[in-house]
């Protein structure tokens, strides 16, 4: 164990905090001064994370690495304990990735009521709530990291976000709380009920629910669902997130799709499906089902808005649709599929809202009825929105369809079940969820396409004949790169993605259909 | 015959009791110098730390009067947060006080007397003693409410706490007469043998009736009415002892009761006890939902929090270990620690703003914004959000209903569950007012909060703070008391 392999995930998760109270130190009036150290600050968590990747063990990327297990809370057997397998890596890389890039986004243009150190200070404990929840293995560090996340998102919404900001930041937060409520009941079911009372996701993982009873098994599942359910989110709990995602400032919609839905997908991934396998196999077909409902009714929703960015919300419903249903089939193919999926979704969605952001802050509208002709009026502009819709939509050769393709193809072939739902075999139960996904990609193609067409061809409207529209700035274009890049790369060498995942799904999914 | 008294064990009380009589010669002989007496009070009640703290290290349990009087370590974990409080209450009550044109010197003469009868009750294992503390904290408080007595708010304040509150130590002494005449004793250890044979039906009512009067006491719905209008009309320092500190020697009055005493009669008391917790809870919520004044808000919400503060004593029968017990001085020590923090800051709001009216917060966050983010650290904490304390209060006590692991326990822990999710509505509603709204256009007369309400919020917000991100010290404290029983 060199230094760095102890400390680089303390740092990861901490340097953020430590950047947001040099922030508060600094007086409101020196603007470029805080600007400065959010965004030091930020670069520094990422090399933190270059470091992490150059020095990860690829070899063994199912075992837990860069791990520290130091004593928190001895009355109740809760450890600080930190590592970081094949699974956890891409999203913590993610989530390092986006925040500086958003630090730059919002370099010239704060949101009204502007106070760039209030939002700095809330964007970076953001940061350390994401980290935190990827590289925790304790339950109620998980539980600490993943409610850290409300407060600057709340704050986020509510104070710089559009006029409809309170109804959404509260609706946020009571769906958020309510889940994580019952997400914390259950983990205490789980300290009193299993052989061991821990918190330890690994030691917990290990016994794989054995020493449970099924029934009390299947009702801890369902807690657990539901806390990570209503954050992914997945139909029917999915209300929230269209009015988060509207109001929201643009670099709280990025962050929001970017990172804070994968949350509740690598809740199931990590905690849910290896510490209760059984119930999770009682329940993957419901799931599943909710997953594909989810697809096809975020499809339609979308095809019946007229704000661009509630558009994208909606998409955002039914692409973690596909990311629920890859996880739900319970193989290593599935697995790896969502992870792809939860990373393509962040860089592309996080994209869309970009560039969404980007629209209505020219034109000061989303509403698609009034827009058109931005590759005449701003055609970099346009052709960013062209080629972010058409990753989105899935296109091969860029990320998207490498995690919806898979996914797919994962539900043909799901874990050898004993049944599935309404007297069929788990065999026919997905592979009709199969072919339900598949209709989804065509939606998502029309929907995708009908607002590239409205908002980017054709004529701009007579009311923004004589307006100006700036092209891509410069602190556009420094923020967007990294993840257009990233979009073309993933999208050619799947494999880079793929083969960190792979070792951590299969020894995941090794339970599964035995 | 002569009762042996350890004097190092009643140090506390003796330090506090020549406190009372200094301030009272002070104040008489001294009345020129008005700042003596605070200071007076506020050394003593740090001295009066002292003795705890070396109990604490001795580590010897002392018992006295016939074991009707008990210091270990349970009796000075809770000495140690009366005390504490006593001093934050203090240092939020100096401006307050000394602005209003009150009677200072007896003010301070009052609240000691009072705190005073809550560190006797920490240590009290008998009947008697244990009404004679609950009457030497309550009878002070009475006056202390209607201390603006100008003011008809403050004297209805007065009348109706003191009129429920005697009430309700009617209905208690009544009970205890009871419990006398069946288990032919007073003291809880004899009471404790009885219940373990198999007392008569009429035991359970005693036992009822005993614990509706601390339910008046510590505001349990359906005893609760006094308590939003007490609070309203009572100066704010006297609210907050009320709300916090009085509230808790409640509690520890019920608990060391229920404990040493009905422990084995759990059937008699659990379901009560569920009813209030659920009823106190829910009512609570409800209620709190509505308020526009923000000291209304948080008496309502100090209904809701004692049924929290309940639900392990509802489920504690069905306990092997001690995490019941341990959940309701944690869960003490964390509210007292915020509900104290959130109204010192109210009070240093109100002193530029001369109003408690939530509408009155609007726009806090650009006008006063250390203010604003030290109010909206407490009524996060008091909503339970992690990573401030209040999170880890809440969680102690869905560890004590798992570990009890009946249905009546579990459901219970649900009713608690969704009621954390109503609660945080209100709570962030005032947050809500200080950030999102723009501030209304009034003209303000600056009036700087002073440097001992300053203290108290800073105290209160490293605690809330710190617990939060470190449990181990409450969880580790909680421990300890309960190590031995």
């Amino acid at each position: 164990m060199t230094l760095f392999d102890e400390w680089a995930l303390t740092l990861a998760v901490f340097l953020p905090l430590v950047g947001m109270a040099l922030v508060l130190l600094i007086p409101r009036g020196q603007e470029t001064a805080v600007k400065a150290v959010a965004l030091i600050t930020s670069l520094v968590t990422l090399g933190v994370g270059v470091g992490i990747l150059t020095q990860f063990n690829y070899g063994k990327a199912r075992a837990l690495q860069f791990s520290v297990n130091e004593s928190w809370i001895d009355v109740i057997n809760s450890r600080f304990h930190l590592g970081i397998d094949g699974i956890s890596l891409p999203l913590l890389i993610l989530s390092m990735l986006i925040v500086p890039l958003c630090i730059i986004y919002s370099w010239n243009h704060f949101p009204e009521p502007h106070n760039p150190k209030a939002f700095l200070a809330l964007i970076l404990l953001l940061e350390v709530g994401m980290n935190g929840t990827f590289v925790s293995q304790d339950l109620i560090l998980f539980f600490i990291f993943f409610e850290v996340v409300l407060l600057p998102m709340f704050f986020m919404i509510g104070v710089w976000g559009g006029p409809n900001r309170e109804y959404a930041s509260i609706k946020f937060f009571l769906f958020t709380l309510f889940g994580s409520a019952l997400m914390l009941v259950a983990f205490l079911a789980l300290f009193f009920t299993s052989k061991e009372a821990t918190f330890d996701m690994v030691r917990l993982a290990q016994f794989g629910g054995s020493g449970i009873d099924h029934t009390t098994q299947l009702l801890i599942f369902a807690g657990l669902f539901l806390g990570f359910a209503i954050k992914v989110p997945m139909f029917p709990f999915h209300t929230w997130l269209p009015d988060a995602h509207t109001e929201a400032p643009t670099v709280g919609s990025v962050l929001l799709a970017a990172v804070l839905l994968k949350l509740g997908t690598y809740g199931f991934i990590r905690i849910a499906l290896p510490i209760l396998p059984d119930a999770a196999e009682a329940w993957a077909p419901w799931i599943g089902l909710l997953a594909v409902i989810g697809i096809i009714y975020g499809a339609l929703c979308c095809l019946a808005q007229r704000d661009m960015k509630r558009l994208i919300a909606f998409s955002s419903v039914s692409h973690m649709g596909f990311v629920m249903l890859g996880i739900a089939t319970l193989t290593s193919f599935g697995i790896n599929a969502a992870v792809f999926g939860m990373v393509a979704h962040g860089l592309i969605t996080g994209m869309l809202f970009f560039v969404a952001g980007s629209v209505g802050e020219r034109y000061h509208t989303r509403e698609m009825g009034r827009l058109g002709g931005l590759l005449t009026q701003a055609p970099k502009l346009g052709w960013i929105l062209g080629f972010s819709a058409m990753a989105s939509l899935g296109l091969p050769g860029l990320a998207g369809f490498w995690g919806e393709f898979p996914a797919i193809l994962a539900a043909y072939e799901p874990a050898n079940l004993a049944n599935g739902l309404f007297g069929t075999s788990n065999l026919v139960t997905f592979r009709s969820f199969m072919i339900v996904a598949a209709i989804g990609t065509v939606l998502a193609a029309g929907y995708l396409l009908w607002m590239l067409q409205r908002v980017a061809f054709g004529k701009p409207k007579p009311e923004f004949e004589a307006t100006h529209i700036h092209d891509v700035h410069a602190s556009e274009w420094i923020a967007w790169t990294p993840i257009l890049v990233l979009i073309v790369v993933l999208g050619i060498f799947p494999g880079l993605l793929f083969s960190i995942t792979d070792g951590a799904a299969s020894s995941l999914t090794k339970v599964f259909g035995g | 015959m002569n009762p042996v008294i350890d004097y190092h064990a009643l140090a506390p009380e003796i330090v506090l009791s020549v406190t009372i009589i200094l301030c009272l010669l002070v104040d008489l002989f001294i009345p020129d110098r008005p700042r003596l007496v605070p200071q007076l009070a506020s050394l003593g009640v740090l001295a009066a730390i002292i003795p705890v703290l070396t109990l604490a290290v001795s580590g010897t349990d002392v018992s006295m009067f016939g074991g009707a009087f008990v210091v270990d370590n349970y009796a000075l974990a809770f000495d140690g947060l009366f005390l504490v409080v006593a001093y934050i209450t203090l240092l939020v009550s100096f401006d307050e006080i000394a602005d209003g044109d009150y009677y200072g010197g007896e003010y301070y003469v009052l609240l000691l007397t009072s705190v005073l009868g809550m560190v006797m009750m920490a240590s009290s294992r008998d009947l008697v003693s244990i009404f004679i503390a609950l009457e030497t904290i309550s009878i002070p408080t009475f006056v202390l409410a209607g201390w603006r007595k100008h003011d008809t708010k403050s004297n209805e304040a007065a009348i109706k706490y003191f009129l429920i509150g005697v009430l309700s130590s009617a209905v208690m002494l009544y009970g205890m007469s009871l419990i006398f005449g069946f288990a032919n004793g007073t003291k809880l250890s004899v009471i404790s043998e009885y219940s373990a044979g198999s007392p008569p039906a009429l035991f359970a009512v005693a036992i009822f009736l005993t614990i509706v009067g601390f339910a008046f006491k510590v505001s349990a719905v359906p005893f609760h009415f006094w308590a939003p209008d007490t609070y309203e009309g009572a100066p704010l320092p006297v609210t907050a002892f009320l709300s916090v500190a009085s509230k808790a020697a409640g509690f520890v009055a019920l608990l060391t009761i229920i404990r040493f005493g009905f422990f084995n009669s759990s059937d008699s008391w659990q379901p009560l006890i569920w009813v209030l917790a659920a009823a106190s809870m829910t009512f609570g919520n409800l209620a709190a939902l509505r308020q526009t004044n923000i000291v209304r808000m948080l008496a309502y919400s100090s209904i809701a929090q004692g049924g929290f503060i309940l639900v392990p004593l509802a489920v504690a029968g069905d306990v092997s270990g001690p995490s019941a017990w341990e959940a309701v001085l944690v869960y003490l020590m964390i509210y007292a620690a915020m509900n104290l923090g959130a109204f010192a800051v109210v009070m240093a709001v109100s002193r530029r703003t001369h109003s408690t009216e939530i509408s009155s917060f609007a726009g806090l966050g650009r006008v006063d914004s250390v203010n604003a983010v030290m109010l909206s650290l407490f009524m996060f904490s008091l909503a339970g959000i992690p990573p401030l304390a209040g999170w880890f209060a809440k969680f102690v006590i869905f560890r004590a209903v798992f570990d009890a692991g009946t249905t009546a326990a579990v459901v219970l822990g649900v009713i608690a569950a969704l009621n954390a999710v109503v609660a945080f509505f209100y709570y962030s509603n005032v947050v809500r007012r200080m950030w999102f709204d723009e501030a209304p256009e009034v003209v303000s007369s600056p009036r700087p909060a002073s440097v001992a309400l300053t203290l108290a919020i800073g105290i209160t917000v490293v605690v809330v703070v710190v617990v939060g991100v470190y449990p181990e010290v409450f969880a580790r404290l909680g421990q300890l008391a309960f190590a031995s029983g």
